[in-house]
């Protein structure tokens, strides 16, 4: 297995070191395999409020009341919770409230499951349509700069999705 | 049963810095209709989400009253929500489900509260702290204290009449009414 230390596997580090630089207090999640090192960190920090949520939607409000309340959210969530949100990702355009979700991809490089790939190959597409700016990271070396990036232009107001590649993450092991 | 309007109305004397989301249709009407107020997050979509919006603010906001008040559709919808603010135990959040056990924007069909679906069993099967249902106007001032004294989680059921009222048709505009409640909040 991967050691916490390699840079392939020590992204999600990173993407905790810019929620703490940028001030998120809130961190809505669906659990999710490929976040659960970034999850692990967030419950861990005193700072962070983890909010484990029974389907994605939910933390779209989340951000949204966050917001109301001064403080800073992320959404944690796999490219299948896209497609849960879609209604309420209204929410964020209404009122203009600024907003980064960390979508784990499924359904492409190296998917053993294809009852996966449908909604993974238009999660991309959804986002946008939803108003999000979405951006892709297929490699451990471009996490710092993409994520760092995403969550400024997120608390300016906007609306942004970050898409970390299947190939980033490694696909599910399906071992026995 | 209750009178939707009556009861908010009386739920909302002397608020104080309450802070009130009120869910899409009815709900919002029955806010705005007690008195147009900035610190109303009046919402006009995002059905289902109006528990978790007060879970937001409440996390956000530890030293402020926030109450969370969606129709009973509303709150079908977003059911998960409840165990969601379970895990969480937020002492400043009350929701109140304006209950008619119809879905009173769409032509006054049945909703599963009708037969027979129980959020107060719900809310408790949740390990919300408090849970109860009222039908009776002379319980709305214990609610009121409810709301601003009472340790959350809390749900309240309010068995309203299924009756049709005018329409009172607050603020729309999602920035307006957010850069205003923002500001009074602050300023409060």
């Amino acid at each position: 297995m991967h050691s916490p230390t390699n840079i392939e596997t020590s992204w999600p580090d990173r993407i905790y070191a810019h929620f703490r630089r940028v001030g998120i207090r809130q961190v809505g999640y669906v659990p999710d395999a490929g976040h659960s090192r970034l999850i692990a960190l967030c419950r861990d920090d005193p700072q962070i409020a983890d909010v484990v949520l029974t389907t994605e939607e939910e933390g779209v409000g989340l951000v949204a009341g966050a917001a109301l309340g001064g403080q800073r959210a992320a959404l944690l969530m796999q490219s299948s919770g896209v497609g849960n949100c879609i209604n309420m990702f209204t929410l964020l355009r209404n009122c203009g409230f600024g907003c980064v979700v960390l979508v784990t991809m499924r359904g492409e490089f190296g998917e053993f499951n294809p009852w996966q790939v449908p909604m993974g190959a238009i999660t991309q597409d959804v986002l946008r349509l939803s108003g999000f700016l979405t951006y892709r990271i297929e490699t451990a070396d471009a996490v710092d700069e993409i994520v760092g990036a995403g969550c400024e232009m997120a608390f300016s107001g906007v609306q942004v999705a970050i898409l970390l590649s299947q190939r980033l993450i490694g696909p599910k092991q399906w071992t026995k | 049963m209750l009178n939707r309007r009556r009861f908010v109305q009386q739920l909302l004397i002397d608020r104080g810095d309450l802070l009130v989301i009120p869910g899409l249709g009815s709900a919002t009407y029955d806010v705005a209709a007690a008195g147009d107020h900035p610190l109303n997050f009046y919402l006009w979509g995002a059905m289902g989400g109006t528990a978790m919006i007060g879970l937001g603010l409440a996390l956000a906001r530890p030293d402020r009253r926030v109450v969370a008040i969606p129709g009973d559709g509303d709150m079908l919808m977003g059911l998960g929500s409840l165990a969601t603010i379970g895990v969480k135990q937020p002492k400043n959040l009350a929701i109140v489900v304006l209950d008619n056990a119809h879905y009173g924007e769409t032509g006054m069909q049945p909703s599963h509260t009708a037969a027979g679906a129980d959020f107060v069993a719900m809310a408790l099967a949740c390990r919300f702290r408090e849970a109860r249902a009222v039908t009776r106007i002379e319980e709305a001032a214990g609610v009121r204290k409810l709301l601003h004294a009472g340790e959350g989680p809390i749900l309240v059921n309010a068995k309203i009449k299924p009756e049709d009222v005018p329409h009172v048709l607050p603020l729309r505009d999602g920035h307006a009414i957010k850069q205003r409640f923002i500001a009074a909040m602050n300023s409060a």
